[in-house]
């Protein structure tokens, strides 16, 4: 038993004994079907993301005189027009190809001038036009299931331990964080239900605690019968605890991934957040880590969600604001106001760069340092959630998104 | 139904401990609740007043480093530095959170604690900036702390003119339209009504209050002046102060030259107003008693702050003197315990070592205690809006908020207690004397004692009080 892997040996032991329908506490999760096959992802994207990096203009003086160190690299993953996709997002190139991946450029919420992250994030969150005075209470993403026909709790999930704006508000929303993982014998389950027997709150949402964690592979309720060694058990016990040391570097993956379980199912919505787009120094080598699991992110979406669902499914990842158009002191860049947008999904009508170009000359810039915003990001998420579930125009312009004017068709998706 | 000694400790306190004995008697709850607060001389934390050297570094550092021109070695060494104070400082807090758990474990007045954790969590201010995230504790153990048995109005003065609240309902930001400062800027400086209206809607009068627009945009207009730069006590600033006297709430401040004392008169004001009375009232019951609370001991409570002027002490002690607070732990009935809560209350049960604690790198308390509490929905004092963590059971009864209690209830005390208690006896140390048979059961037929122990945790006996 020296070397026993202890990964393998759960693996082992949950394909021996993983039996959900032998505890009592475990009842099937109900599965209520909400209408359409569509399904929709949005993913906030802590920290600002620089739009002008990800989406490299074509090389000019301008360019290399505002960004000298940013503007030199070249990645060769031209998309359009002389524009040239980070190479963090090297692995996304066949989406870009299979036309299952769009960007929108120079477009920010209507936020102007503070540039502060917690304001930033609440807009882009909250969906209004304006920021209120003290904290927004409700997300965009919850008005537009308190107009969604047939929603119920288990239609949309917020994914992670990250709380969200977005998904706050007066429908039922799932929450979950894969992080979320335990190991429980069948005959501790079984004695777990016993307790809870005349506790029926707390008997209903322990019995879907445990089949939310059996159904994403970590955990669950084991047969103990077959378990031999229980000291491996409880040291695989220990190293379950360190959500943060455990996996740590694919924490991102999991949620993806739960997503994909989810949507498979009966979800139609989910939410999740990534972080580490705050590139104030050296942003040639912070930008790959959060590129790198945006890219991750949109992957496992795909591969978990397989061909035909992934035909339904569009993916928004959205970022509060943009960054200053020339590079700071530190080879970084700091809080500006126009950014990016990325689209995915097989359901989009991809390989396209929306929106329009402003410029980087000075006279283009917004207060003379910022990529000028064209358009407003809750446009491009109302006319997804528009052609996803046929929310109306008026629902949209005036529930969901208060104040925004969609204008034309944007004809997103296929 | 009376007093009885282990609801005394379970419904108000941090739980029963196997080894700190609770108090006899109502009399004495309200003795040491009145008394000296002995546990901070033995798990301190640092006040405001006496800001903790490493969290001033930190601040100076950043100050430096901020300062320093762009791309210069100074710039570079002043940023190490920057960073060096950054992370002494969080080593140093997580120290604060350690403390303040021990004094749960440790104490014979957990009345306090829970008492200390409640008017934290009303007058939430997590920071906002780096350093203010640091300086929370601080403020909770000088504006809250010393308040919990006094006078409500004090610690809402305390509290709502700290530097903590200032910077997280955006006080900084306020000045008054009319104001010499708002005069010398052309834009971006302007009246910011945040605090002025959490003040009425959560700290007083309460959102069912009667309070109009009217009323915060005047509260609003008063409170210019208040501000405090970051790691620097409040001051008085007169040029950020809207002209003219403001009417809140039927009264008028300010009719002569503004003084911060009308500042302190409104709040005075407000405090004393019967609709504070009310919800405070009824705030505290439900947080000890869950949801439906008898009525006619949230009237008790009520009358009783009025009677003394906000006496919070005195609130206290009419809540232990009414039979209705000793109502007995109903099956499928109770309050359920807030995540924080339920840690602190199992870790008492553990009787977890000081040392043990203490002696835990920062990596492992995060990986034991912090994370596990942001999983189960409740990150440390930090909620997710100035209107505090969700009292109702419903929201803590989610299955996330349970796959996470569980998870830590199996891993967890292993981890901390200096010996896994066999789960029977566990029961008695945990649940008291009028523990379930079931449980009794549950942890006697357990396969190992490490779900012997999460099943006696997780039994709604440990989880509803």
């Amino acid at each position: 038993m020296a070397d026993l892997n202890r990964r393998g040996f759960l693996a082992q032991s949950l394909a021996v004994g993983c039996s959900l329908a032998a505890s009592p506490l475990v009842t099937p999760v109900s599965f209520a079907a909400t209408g359409g096959d569509n399904r929709l992802v949005v993913i906030i994207l802590r920290g600002g993301l620089d739009g002008l990096d990800l989406l490299r203009p074509p090389p000019s003086d301008t360019l290399m005189r505002l960004r000298p160190t940013l503007g030199a690299q070249a990645s060769g993953l031209e998309i359009t027009g002389g524009v040239q996709l980070h190479p963090g997002c090297a692995e996304l190139w066949p989406l870009w190809e299979a036309g299952e991946l769009a960007f929108v450029q120079a477009v920010s919420t209507p936020y102007r001038h503070k540039r502060s992250h917690f304001d930033g994030q609440d807009m882009l969150e909250a969906g209004t036009a304006e920021l209120g005075q003290g904290r927004a209470k409700e997300g965009w993403l919850n008005r537009m299931l308190q107009h969604m026909p047939g929603a119920e709790m288990s239609t949309a999930y917020a994914i992670g331990t990250d709380p969200m704006l977005l998904s706050r508000g007066a429908a039922a929303v799932e929450t979950w964080s894969p992080d979320v993982d335990f190991v429980l014998s069948s005959q501790g389950a079984r004695l777990l239900a016993l307790t809870m027997e005349r506790d029926p709150a707390m008997r209903d949402a322990m019995a879907r605690a445990l089949a939310l964690a059996g159904s994403n592979g970590g955990g669950g309720v084991v047969q103990s019968a077959g378990l031999e060694d229980m000291d491996a058990l409880d040291e695989m016990m220990d190293a379950q605890t360190a959500p943060q040391g455990r996996d740590a570097r694919h924490a991102h993956t999991r949620v993806a991934k739960f997503a994909a379980e989810r949507l498979r199912d009966d979800a139609r919505v989910a939410c999740f957040s990534l972080g580490g787009w705050d590139t104030h120094a050296r942003q040639a080598r912070a930008l790959r880590r959060p590129l790198g699991q945006l890219a991750d992110s949109l992957l496992t979406l795909r591969s978990g969600l397989g061909a035909q669902i992934w035909g339904h499914t569009t993916v928004l990842a959205m970022t509060e604001f943009g960054r200053t158009v020339a590079e700071n002191g530190t080879a970084g860049t700091d809080h500006g106001t126009g950014g990016a947008m990325v689209l995915a999904g097989g359901a989009l009508r991809g390989a396209r760069v929306l929106g329009q170009w402003p410029g980087i000359e000075e006279a283009d810039l917004f207060e003379r340092r910022d990529l000028m915003p064209t358009d407003d990001v809750r446009r491009y998420a109302a006319w997804a959630i528009r052609e996803s579930f046929g929310l109306g125009r008026d629902v949209l312009e005036n529930a969901v998104f208060p104040g925004l004017q969609m204008g034309g068709d944007l004809a997103l998706l296929r | 139904m009376g007093f009885d000694p282990d609801i005394a400790q379970m419904r108000f306190g941090y739980g029963l401990s196997p080894v700190v004995p609770g108090p006899a008697s109502a009399d004495e709850m309200v003795a040491q609740l009145r008394g000296p607060d002995a546990i901070t001389q033995r798990f301190g934390i640092p006040t405001s007043g006496a800001m903790n050297p490493k969290v001033r570094a930190l601040y100076l550092a950043q100050r430096a480093y901020k300062r320093a021109e762009r791309g210069s070695k100074d710039r570079h060494d002043l940023r190490a530095t920057y960073r060096k104070a950054l992370k002494a400082a969080r080593v140093e807090s997580a120290g604060w959170v350690r403390q303040a758990l021990l004094r749960r474990i440790w104490s014979e007045d957990g009345l306090r604690e829970r008492l200390v954790a409640f008017w934290a969590d009303h007058f939430t201010a997590p920071g906002q900036s780096t350093f203010y995230r640091y300086a929370a504790a601080s403020y909770v153990e000088t504006a809250i702390r010393s308040h919990v048995a006094a006078r409500f109005e004090d610690m809402l003065i305390a509290a709502v003119t700290h530097p903590q609240m200032l910077q997280y309902l955006d006080q900084n930001r306020s000045v008054g339209p009319n104001s010499r400062f708002a005069k010398k800027r052309q834009n971006g400086a302007g009246l910011n009504e945040n605090l002025a209206r959490e003040v009425l809607e959560l700290h007083t009068l309460g959102v069912h209050g009667s309070y109009t627009q009217k009323d915060v945009r005047e509260f609003a207009e008063l409170l210019t002046g208040l501000t405090a730069g970051t790691g620097q006590d409040t001051r008085y600033d007169s040029k950020r102060i809207e002209p003219g006297a403001e009417t809140v709430m039927g009264h008028t401040y300010g009719t002569r030259r503004a003084r911060i004392s009308d500042i302190h008169a409104a709040l005075r004001d407000l405090a004393r107003h019967p609709e504070t009375a009310r919800h405070l009232a009824q705030k505290i019951a439900r947080h000890f008693l869950g949801d439906q609370p008898d009525a006619g001991l949230v009237m008790e409570l009520e009358i009783r702050y009025r009677e003394t002027d906000g006496d919070l002490g005195a609130v206290v002690e009419a809540m232990l003197r009414h039979e209705a607070a000793w109502h007995a732990r109903a099956e499928g009935g109770g309050n359920f315990k807030q995540p924080e809560q339920f840690v602190s209350s199992a870790l008492r049960a553990l009787a977890v070592p000081e040392a043990r604690f203490l002696r835990m790198d920062a990596k492992t308390f995060d990986r034991l205690i912090l994370s596990p509490l942001r999983h189960m929905g409740q990150p440390w004092r930090r909620p997710f809006g100035p209107d505090g963590f969700a009292e109702e059971d419903a929201h803590w009864l989610s299955p996330q908020g349970m796959g996470a209690r569980l998870q830590w209830a199996l891993a967890t005390p292993a981890a901390v207690a200096a010996d896994l208690p066999d789960p029977r006896e566990f029961i008695g140390a945990a649940l008291g004397a009028e523990a379930p048979a079931v449980v009794h059961f549950a942890a006697k037929a357990a396969e190992n004692r490490r779900e012997g122990i999460a099943l006696v945790l997780m039994s709604p006996a440990f989880q509803r009080v």
